[in-house]
């Protein structure tokens, strides 16, 4: 109870940026949900369902991004394979999908997964056992990646490997994922991964109240992992990864086991990768190897690059945003996105080294309205 | 100076009574000895940083090391703090504790604190968040998740706040802090780490003449209580706090004495006072 009212304490006592940003996350998500069910079709009031997904998944990149904040904002661990954490999040919760499809399938098998029945096997591989089980699914989605997460980072913190060359390992991590995932004979659908779901828990994955719910399950998870990451990055505990960030011999000598505080803020990162992933598959009905894809972990650098490290909300923002212009830009020039994506990334490096946050605090200093305090600086890179 | 030993009495009195619920193994200083180091030897490529090494330092007292550069004086710290493995030879921490056995964080927690040479802090942090960190208490993951500081603990950290002098500056970020500043913060963390054996590097360098003489008021004080261990290459502070000093040369000791033994030894003038008057 103590550490509740801490943590409410701090939401409060941050210059009123994590109040702000939580007020405006629920605002949104109530007026979406509120305006897609409540308004008919044609309204001007109304927000389409297509809209509502979008938003949905932006809120899964945004706690996608916010995992990635935590351990590279805060610790300076740059992880180039956080995708590899999401999507096994997301294959964990399309297989619950895969199994919920039942005898609705082209080939009608009770059994097996189209694209088994496809590849002429006989028998569910034992690894999908107990995926039809909602409750088990979301425990694997959970454990499957956090432990991934855990002995990955057990065997690289432990060996102090630190800098590029663990961004090129958790690179090379999910680029091995990858490649995996693509081999029909994995048994999780090949290149084709999985797809054409019908529904979750009983509910029409098309319906408009379906959506609307999975929207707003997003906007919950991603209020709760900024509260969890706020009061993680408060705690004397932030602190700590603060100081492993900035010196961590010095906190070795103070009686830290640094690489166990990596460890788990690494596990915690992975975690949140993983429920963004599983809130993910179902709103935008598909999970596939591409998920994996080096490349993908790398934009979602970008998003948080752009944002701003170190400040929780900056990574939120700058996930929406990035994502919104793809949006948008890939609809006028597909092709021109990925020079787009290398180009937004020098120009926050050379010119917004804090990201759109840190232009904006700077703006506010200036102007002489607060956030002027010594500690504002705190969240400066690695 | 009353105010400052006043001040001292002050800290003892706090930590003495208020032990943090916490516990290293007790250290076995029965012969009086609290650091053994037996026939040390370390290379790095062929260069023997340390070469058969022989060191004892007795319990509470307050020794300093002098020597030239590349004399192995800072390797010898990294040895006993477990920052570089050794070729050969023995550390113990008291008659029991085989140092070379631990890492860092162990070697910490058995109490036996560092400055390092070059002053370290947290400079994104502030001055109180930075004396917080360095707390005599459990240093575990969960542990340090819903930690908050006790009464005691704060009342501890407003002392040792008050000793280095940095009470205006407490929440300052440490990176703001001056050169001797940061000096006195990285002692200031030693201090409420509430070590048993201090290795302080060179605690001197760019301090003025009023806070190295501040400085040696306080290592004196400590020792006593505590076993203070000084690098320094200052000989006018070396003397002016120093009741025994070791002299290495080449990875070995080459005298051990009084200041005064020591600078009329015929050897250490010869390869070290000799050569840098």
């Amino acid at each position: 109870m103590n550490a509740f009212g801490r943590m409410l304490a701090q939401l409060r006592n941050d210059g009123g940026s994590s109040a702000m940003f939580l007020g405006v996350l629920t605002a949104v998500t109530l007026l979406a949900g509120f305006a897609n069910l409540v308004f008919p079709e044609g309204s001007i009031f109304h927000v389409s369902t297509f809209t509502i997904t979008l938003l949905g998944k932006y809120f899964c990149y945004a706690l996608l991004a916010l995992a990635v904040d935590v351990i590279w904002g805060y610790c300076g661990i740059l992880s180039l394979g956080h995708g590899a954490f999401f999507a096994l999040g997301g294959y964990c919760m399309g297989m619950y999908l895969m199994r919920q499809i039942g005898d609705r399938g082209v080939y009608g098998n009770p059994e097996l997964p189209d694209f088994m029945v496809f590849l002429n096997w006989d028998a569910l591989p034992w690894y999908w056992h107990g995926f039809d089980m909602f409750w088990f699914a979301m425990l694997m989605a959970l454990i499957v990646p956090g432990v991934l997460a855990y002995v990955f980072g057990w065997l690289a913190f432990r060996s102090r490997v630190t800098g590029v060359y663990l961004s090129i390992m958790t690179q090379a991590l999910t680029y091995a994922l990858m490649l995996a995932f693509f081999r029909n004979e994995m048994g999780f659908g090949g290149n084709n991964g999985l797809t054409d779901f019908k529904d979750i828990l009983g509910f029409n994955l098309q319906a408009d109240s379906t959506r609307v719910t999975l929207f707003a399950i997003s906007a919950l998870m991603l209020g709760l992992a900024f509260i969890a990451s706020r009061f993680i990055m408060q705690s004397r505990l932030g602190r700590v990864v603060l100081a492993i960030r900035d010196a961590e011999s010095r906190a070795r000598f103070l009686g830290y086991r640094t690489h166990d505080y990596k460890v788990w803020l690494f596990v915690f990162s992975a975690l949140l990768a993983a429920i963004a992933g599983a809130l993910y598959v179902p709103q935008v009905g598909i999970i596939n190897p591409g998920e994996f894809a080096p490349l993908n972990s790398i934009e979602l650098v970008v998003w948080v690059a752009v944002g701003g490290r170190g400040t929780l909300y900056g990574a939120v923002c700058g996930a929406i945003l990035v994502n919104y212009a793809k949006s948008k830009f890939t609809a006028l020039i597909p092709e021109g996105w990925i020079f787009m994506l290398g180009a937004l990334f020098v120009v926050v490096t050379i010119f917004l080294p804090k990201g759109i946050v840190g232009l904006l605090n700077k703006r506010r200093r200036k102007n002489g309205t607060g956030g002027g305090t010594p500690l504002a600086s705190a969240e400066a890179g690695a | 100076m009353s105010k400052f030993t006043e001040q001292m009495q002050a800290y003892r009195y706090n930590t003495g009574f208020a032990l943090p619920p916490y516990n290293s193994p007790p250290i076995d200083v029965s012969h009086n000895i609290i650091l053994y180091i037996e026939g040390l030897t370390v290379s790095f490529d062929g260069f023997r940083a340390l070469n058969d090494l022989n060191l004892y330092i007795n319990d509470g007292e307050l020794r300093c090391l002098i020597g030239a550069n590349g004399a192995g004086k800072t390797t010898l710290m990294d040895v006993i703090t477990g920052k570089t493995r050794c070729d050969q030879g023995t550390v113990y921490f008291g008659q029991t504790i085989n140092l070379l056995a631990h890492t860092e964080p162990e070697i910490a927690e058995l109490g036996i604190g560092r400055k390092f040479q070059k002053p370290t802090v947290f400079e994104a942090q502030s001055v109180f968040a930075n004396l917080e960190l360095s707390l005599r208490t459990s240093k575990r993951v969960w542990h340090t998740l819903l930690a908050s500081l006790s009464p005691v603990e704060r009342d501890r950290i407003d002392d040792v706040l008050d000793i280095i002098g940095l009470a205006a500056q407490r929440d300052m970020l440490a990176g703001a802090l001056s050169h001797g500043q940061k000096q006195w913060l990285e002692i200031g963390m030693l201090l409420v780490s509430e070590p048993r054996l201090l290795l302080i590097d060179e605690p001197v360098a760019g301090m003025t003449a009023q806070e190295t003489e501040r400085t040696a008021e306080l290592l004196t004080s400590l020792a006593g209580d505590h076993t203070v261990v000084v690098v320094e290459h200052d000989m006018e502070f070396v003397r002016s706090i120093a009741r025994t000093v070791t002299v290495l040369h080449q990875g070995t000791v080459l005298a051990e004495g009084t200041m005064d033994y020591v600078q009329n030894h015929p050897e250490v003038i010869e390869v070290y006072l000799g050569e840098a008057p």
